[in-house]
């Protein structure tokens, strides 16, 4: 892995296993871009595309074992995802399971991990563990969050065309 | 690329067998045969699947003097590239929101007590 700094989000398309790795540095120690990720009042204010309207947290228990849930609107429409957070190490380390409620059988395993940096800076290591490839390229593909679910619903619609 | 053309490559692609051919494609060109050596079907089988990859244009069959090897096409790759960038900057937007706000995190707590979580 490389150590030049990270100014900009760099990612990793892994062609052993079905995952997307993301590394990006902030201007911020740790404990706060920890913060950002654990406190629902930050999260919901950075979380999702640009593209979404906003995003509301439904179910917010952040410890190892807790369970979470929230909706992000889009042009009216309400896409709800939920997910435990299975291992919380506060400053450290954050690993939680995602999915979207409609295809709630596919689920990915997201692993966050926060180092400080010289400098009052900080490193986010943030991976995500899909259940096939084609999930992973369609995610990749899609271009955000809500990806594979839009992915798979453009390829139905041209495909009943 | 064109939108559709996209989706028939990605429904070309979202077949394991297919995606495995074209990472073996992506190390070098192979024929038929060598392919098939790899899958637990028929010649006859893993050639449809080539066909499923060749009308969606995602790989080609030359004509040499012996054999006839199956290469991935170079834009393809160019495709898988332009993906991950745009994807890259979808991430990048997002995480330039989360720089703002830790802006905003910032002067609301002047003394950042280090630790200072439980």
């Amino acid at each position: 892995m490389t150590t030049a700094t990270n100014r900009e989000a760099h990612i990793t398309i892994d062609d052993k296993t079905p995952s997307i790795t993301i590394v990006r540095d902030f201007d911020a120690p740790a404990s706060a871009v920890y913060r950002a990720h654990t406190d629902p009042e930050l999260f919901v204010q950075w979380v999702g595309p640009d593209s979404l309207d906003s995003s509301r947290i439904d179910r917010w228990d952040c410890r190892s074992g807790g369970e979470w849930r929230y909706v992000s609107v889009r042009d009216r429409d309400e896409h709800w995802f939920r997910g435990c957070f299975h291992e919380i190490r506060p400053d450290e380390l954050i690993v939680q399971t995602f999915t979207y409620e409609p295809m709630a059988d596919s689920v990915s395993l997201g692993r966050f991990t926060f180092e400080d940096l010289p400098g009052g800076r900080c490193r986010l290591t943030a991976t995500s563990l899909v259940d096939s490839f084609e999930a992973r390229d369609a995610f990749v593909a899609s271009g955000m969050e809500l990806g594979v679910q839009e992915g798979f619903r453009k390829l139905d619609r041209l495909l009943v065309r | 690329m064109a939108a559709d053309a996209m989706v028939t490559v990605f429904s070309a692609l979202a077949d394991e067998t297919r995606l495995d051919i074209v990472t073996r494609l992506a190390e070098g060109d192979a024929t038929l045969s060598e392919l098939a050596e790899h899958y637990d079907m028929s010649i006859q089988a893993v050639s449809k699947h080539l066909s499923v990859l060749e009308d969606a244009g995602v790989v080609s069959r030359r004509r040499e003097a012996q054999r006839r090897p199956v290469r991935l096409e170079a834009e393809i790759f160019d495709l898988m590239t332009r993906w991950i960038e745009r994807y890259r900057q979808s991430v990048e937007a997002r995480y330039r929101r989360l720089d703002q706000l830790l802006t905003q995190l910032d002067d609301q707590t002047p003394d950042h007590n280090e630790g200072e979580t439980t």
